[in-house]
């Protein structure tokens, strides 16, 4: 890397630096004890905000100053909402499934006093001597931090913990080097695009940087749309610096000055943190004119986009930047040479542009180390569905799905059976057992007729039927269809129509090679990424699991208990416990009655199949069960 | 693209007082003002009037092709292309049924299924006392805390049934002392 050094840059960058290092090191001073907690979105619906309030509240009844900080998302959200207390004398431990009572319990006797409360917590963050480091995990085998390496450990709201723990030091060395050198040294680390595609970044930047244009955008998409993916929303509440350095540096690199964040409206809270990260790196003048005395100007743009699925596809989300409905167009000129206002623009992902700082830091070598052959790096995967860990994950490329649903996962709750696993939202596909071994990365996954999309990465058990998958899968994409190409917009219609036809029972088995050709027919005949990738779920699912649609076809049965056409529930009298009243007080709709021995019975005329007296019956008992077709129900209490 | 929200003669049907209706143009300018002339500013501008009254007027569409100098037809076919624009107005309360992956496997549908009976309107309506109003959401990206519930913009984790009579009996009580209140006052 051909680095020059500039002393303006240099010494406008360590004033910066010097300030946040002196605010860190005050905050760290080894003296008091220090309190985090996780409120990102997740942590949020767990309760983290109480729990913080209370922190607060009996810290301020004893008139205690510790420090109390909001953290990000650090991954582990099944144990949401977690503490994080780091005690000089003491290593830093991590609780989890704090609620109210417990966080006061935390104040009281750990930060008040000297009990170290060890049966709230999840492990240690360092290794130590006297209590099992959560690193001890098997899941930290297999997971490699680059991305996620600040999440849970700054505070978003404040950029000079960023900048503490090595921030913009990569913008700095940019800045002294010539814009062809960084896209070389990004070409040389072979990044690829994480928004699903797996496209060389250096190449859109390329391509960019050589027009002649003089106004160029660079926009960071941050529309994540896919349902069950939620890792750019982790990454812009954790660390919205991280993905701002990575914009300035691609700004500079391809020579734009006006930049975008365009962030779906349904993250409210990245949209809060992105807005404040950017007006603190405005006022450190890392943003704006003449950055670091460099006199590069480059500026941001927050863009909430309205909720369009389709948006996260380039040349649909410039036109909804332009005000116009996010219909996509057809490619090429591409963006990066006709895009944003017919100039060059470049648009990359959130995780893309957050790997451009480390590179530069680290070196394109450091880089092209991690993962496999064609794809570089890590991957960052949201885990969710059956799956006892679920949250945030990031492995190099190459792991194998049984390592990050077995090892970092920590396999399928309640001891069910691994069915499935949804790689890559509704553009992705269906793997099943057969798959668990393969490492995956960009190529491995399209093999197998999925992709990495954005990540988004759902568990199925035993209870999951794959047609319904399919089915929920179709109605997404078909409603989200932006309407431009014929075969997307009434294929997936059809082909939706006959999923819902099988999961009723009352699907002819030659659908399913009308359903085939007709998916075959939506990926020619869409121009967009939508359109081609629909059929993904459906024809991965016929192709793994055939022998669920045809239950579903000739036996009427949902052999996964789901489809609720196709089932019904059922107490069995001989192990109802009669004089327990459970599923009579939880039933939503007052279907369940006692006959004259007091067995409860369901009527099944009034059940609406919500599911709540199975779970209210008590598991000694375990009375309850789904049957399908319904018609196994004895016909005497069918009345 | 279908949307729920924009039925075509929903922004015919809903009847505006002219206070009600003054009251929206005043509210429309005041964030005009905050905008130039520019169609890029279109969809910030649908957001924030959002914002302010809660769904999109039809008198308030009109105002803004008026200051952006588009025709009208190019407002409503924005509005009614992304999912985040209402045409109805909203309910005191709004509940958002998460649909993502993760929230459906874990039974959202059977949540969405609990707040229809009980509220007695499908998605994408508004109660008649415009208490409550009802809508799905693609995903708030809380999957970890399969099945979400929105509530008033709060994401409430691991929902179920019987937790839905529970939040309606929180709402009536909530309701019941305000009532109370009001008439002691």
């Amino acid at each position: 890397m051909a680095v020059t050094t500039s002393p303006d840059i240099v010494s406008a960058f360590e004033k910066i630096r010097s300030r946040a290092l002196a605010r860190w090191k005050d905050l760290w001073d080894g003296k008091k004890p220090v309190v985090m907690v996780s409120a990102a979105t997740c942590g949020r619906a767990a309760g983290a905000l109480e729990v913080l309030q209370t922190i607060k509240d009996e810290l301020g009844k004893e008139q205690n100053d510790t420090p109390v900080l909001e953290v990000g998302c650090l991954g582990h959200c099944y144990a949401e909402p977690l503490v994080i207390i780091a005690k000089p004398g003491n290593p830093t431990i991590v609780y989890g499934y704090i609620d109210t009572e417990k966080a006061r319990r935390l104040v009281r006797d750990y930060i008040l006093g000297d009990d170290i409360s060890l049966e709230f917590a999840l492990g240690a963050l360092e290794q130590n001597e006297l209590i099992p480091s959560i690193y001890d995990l098997p899941r930290f085998k297999h997971e490699k931090y680059i991305l996620l390496e600040n999440i849970g450990h700054i505070d978003p709201e404040d950029v000079d913990h960023y900048i503490a723990r090595g921030g913009y030091e990569a913008l700095a060395k940019s800045l002294q080097m010539q814009p062809q050198d960084i896209i070389e040294e990004i070409k040389k680390s072979g990044l690829r695009g994480r928004g699903g595609a797996g496209f060389a970044a250096a190449y859109k930047w390329k391509v960019c940087r050589s027009s002649p244009s003089k106004t160029k955008y660079l926009i960071c998409n941050a529309d994540e749309g896919d349902p069950g993916a939620f890792m750019d929303r982790a990454m812009l509440e954790s660390d919205p610096h991280a993905v701002i350095e990575g914009m300035i540096i691609a700004a500079y690199a391809v020579g734009a000055h006006h930049g975008y964040i365009y962030v779906r409206a349904e993250y409210p809270l990245a949209v809060h943190r992105v807005g404040i990260a950017l007006r603190q790196a405005r006022s450190l003048r890392l943003l704006g004119k003449n950055i670091l005395a460099s006199g590069f100007n480059f500026d941001i743009k927050l863009f909430q986009g309205s909720g369009a699925f389709v948006c996260g596809e380039e040349t649909a989300l410039i036109a909804s930047l332009e005000g116009k409905p996010g219909l996509p167009h057809h490619r090429p000129p591409f963006p990066a040479t006709k895009g944003l206002h017919g100039k060059p623009t470049v648009i990359n992902n959130v995780k893309t542009l957050a790997y451009v700082p480390r590179i530069i830091k680290n070196g394109a070598e450091w880089f092209a180390n991690i993962g496999t052959e064609k794809s570089k790096g890590t991957a960052v995967f949201a885990l969710a569905g059956k799956v006892v860990n679920t949250g945030l994950t990031e492995v190099p490329m190459g792991t194998t799905l049984r390592q990050i649903i077995f090892d970092v996962g920590g396999g399928i709750p309640k001891g069910k059976r691994f069915k499935a696993v949804q790689v890559g939202g509704p553009s992705g596909g269906c793997l099943h057992e057969s798959a668990l071994d393969m490492p995956i990365d960009f190529d491995s996954l399209k093999e197998v007729g999925a992709m990495i999309g954005s990540g988004g990465m759902v568990v199925m058990d035993e209870d999951d039927c794959m047609v319904e998958v399919a089915r929920y899968f179709l109605e997404f994409t078909q409603r989200e269809s932006c309407g431009k190409c014929t075969m997307c917009r009434l294929g997936t219609r059809q082909m939706l129509a006959m999923l819902e036809e099988f999961t009723c029972g009352r699907g002819r088995i030659e659908d399913l090679d009308t359903l085939i050709e007709l998916a075959e027919d939506v990926k020619v005949g869409s121009l967009c990424g939508l359109g081609k990738t629909a059929p993904n779920p459906v024809l991965t699912t016929l192709r793994y699991f055939r022998d669920e649609y045809e239950a579903h076809i000739k036996e009427k049965r949902c052999p996964a208990l789901m489809c609720h056409d196709l089932i019904a529930y059922y107490i069995l009298p001989e192990k109802c416990e009669r004089s327990c009243d459970a599923c009579v007080g939880s039933c939503t709709v007052e279907a369940i009655s006692s006959d004259k021995r007091r067995i409860k019975v369901i009527d099944q005329a009034k059940c609406v199949k919500c599911g709540t007296c199975m779970t209210a019956c008590p598991p000694q008992y375990n009375a309850v069960i789904k049957l399908s077709p319904p018609e196994k129900v004895p016909a005497a209490e069918k009345k | 693209m279908q949307n729920t929200n924009a039925s075509s003669n929903a922004w015919r049907n809903t009847e505006i007082t002219s206070q009600e209706q003054g009251r929206i143009l005043q509210k429309t300018r005041a964030v005009l003002r905050r905008f130039t002339k520019k169609r890029e500013n279109l969809v910030p501008i649908l957001q924030q009037v959002q914002d302010e009254l809660g769904y999109l007027p039809r008198e308030a569409m009109i105002e803004i092709a008026r200051f952006l100098k588009i025709p009208k037809i190019d407002v409503y076919e924005v509005v009614t292309f992304y999912n985040q624009f209402r045409l109805t107005p909203p309910g005191r309360h709004s509940i958002r049924v998460c649909l993502g992956t993760a929230c459906h496997m874990k039974g959202g549908y059977i949540l969405l299924d609990a707040w229809k009976r009980r509220l007695g309107i499908d998605r994408g309506q508004t109660t008649k006392d415009r208490e409550f109003d009802l809508d799905t959401v693609a995903c708030v990206g809380c999957c970890a805390m399969a099945p979400v519930n929105v509530i008033d913009k709060k994401a409430e984790g691991r929902v179920s049934p019987t937790k839905i009579d529970g939040f309606l009996l929180a709402f009536k009580m909530e309701k019941e002392k305000k009532d109370k209140e009001t008439r002691w006052q």
